[in-house]
């Protein structure tokens, strides 16, 4: 009979510590939030201040392709760093912070493509480009459409 | 001016970052992968741009909120809508890469390089 109520207690700690690691944050987690926040944070003050100094040495080149321009440039350094290998441990920090900016848009083309480089430059590199970013440019295009179709037609409706 | 743009700078981290963060919340509580995660954000902006509220939040935020992939949604949206005007219906299917194209192509062109000269770290 006592070892019966030593089992309940027993079991009834076990659901105990299963609920309290389940509502506890954990370390790892609140780590991981504050790292993609200051990588991700840090990303766009880079394409900010890229765009400043863009702002300055041209100041008449118009705010559309400014805005160009500073994405090219991050799109850029975020390959070269691909490619020298220094994208990778920012990526293992940053997590969401490395991947959603255009930084990781562009990091996922080009280690996509140095990864099947062996597999040739049509078959691998080619091919596999898109392997990531196809979803993204897919979807993309096919949903902006939607809803510029939805505009030209509510137009047409409106007048 | 100075002044304005260096006030900007603070409201350009914060809002980049809680978006990341938010997107890192996303892959730890509900295990999708970065590919959908990049797929939700995109269409976030999408809708943001659709229904008109993301060139306010762009003034407010700038690059906080255009070099996350939302941005990359709301500029193909805003081509699409404007090719329309252009072109008539086929615009929409033209104007979001019209708008994104610098951005694309500089990406392959860049990875096209980088593949040629370097190797990749992980196959060696």
């Amino acid at each position: 009979m006592a070892n019966n109520a030593d089992t309940k207690v027993r079991e009834r700690n076990k659901r105990y510590n299963k609920y309290v690691k389940a509502v506890t944050p954990s370390s790892a987690f609140i780590k991981s939030l504050f790292n993609a926040f200051w990588v991700g944070g840090l990303t766009c003050t880079i394409g900010q201040l890229f765009g400043d100094i863009y702002r300055l040495i041209f100041p008449d080149l118009g705010e559309k392709f400014i805005v160009n321009l500073s994405s090219i440039t991050l799109i850029t350094i975020a390959i070269l760093f691909t490619g020298l290998g220094f994208y990778d441990a920012i990526g293992r920090k940053g997590g969401a912070g490395s991947f959603l900016p255009i930084t990781g848009f562009a990091n996922a083309m080009a280690s996509a493509s140095m990864e099947f480089k062996t597999e040739g430059l049509i078959l691998g590199t080619s091919v596999k480009l898109f392997s990531v970013v196809g979803p993204v440019i897919v979807n993309g295009v096919v949903w902006s459409s939607v809803v510029a179709l939805i505009y030209y037609f509510a137009m047409g409706v409106i007048g | 001016m100075l002044l304005e743009k260096l006030i900007a700078y603070p409201i350009v981290f914060v809002v980049g970052g809680a978006i990341c963060a938010l997107a890192q919340i996303l892959i730890i509580k509900t295990k999708l992968t970065p590919a959908r995660i990049l797929v939700i954000f995109l269409i976030i902006g999408i809708l943001l741009e659709g229904i008109g509220i993301y060139d306010p939040i762009n003034k407010f935020a700038q690059a906080g909120i255009s070099v996350p992939i939302i941005g990359f949604g709301a500029a193909l949206t805003r081509g699409a809508i404007k090719a329309t005007a252009k072109y008539g219906f086929l615009g929409a299917f033209a104007g979001g890469l019209m708008e994104t194209a610098f951005g694309i192509g500089v990406a392959i062109m860049a990875s096209y390089l980088v593949t040629l000269i370097f190797s990749s770290k992980s196959k060696q």
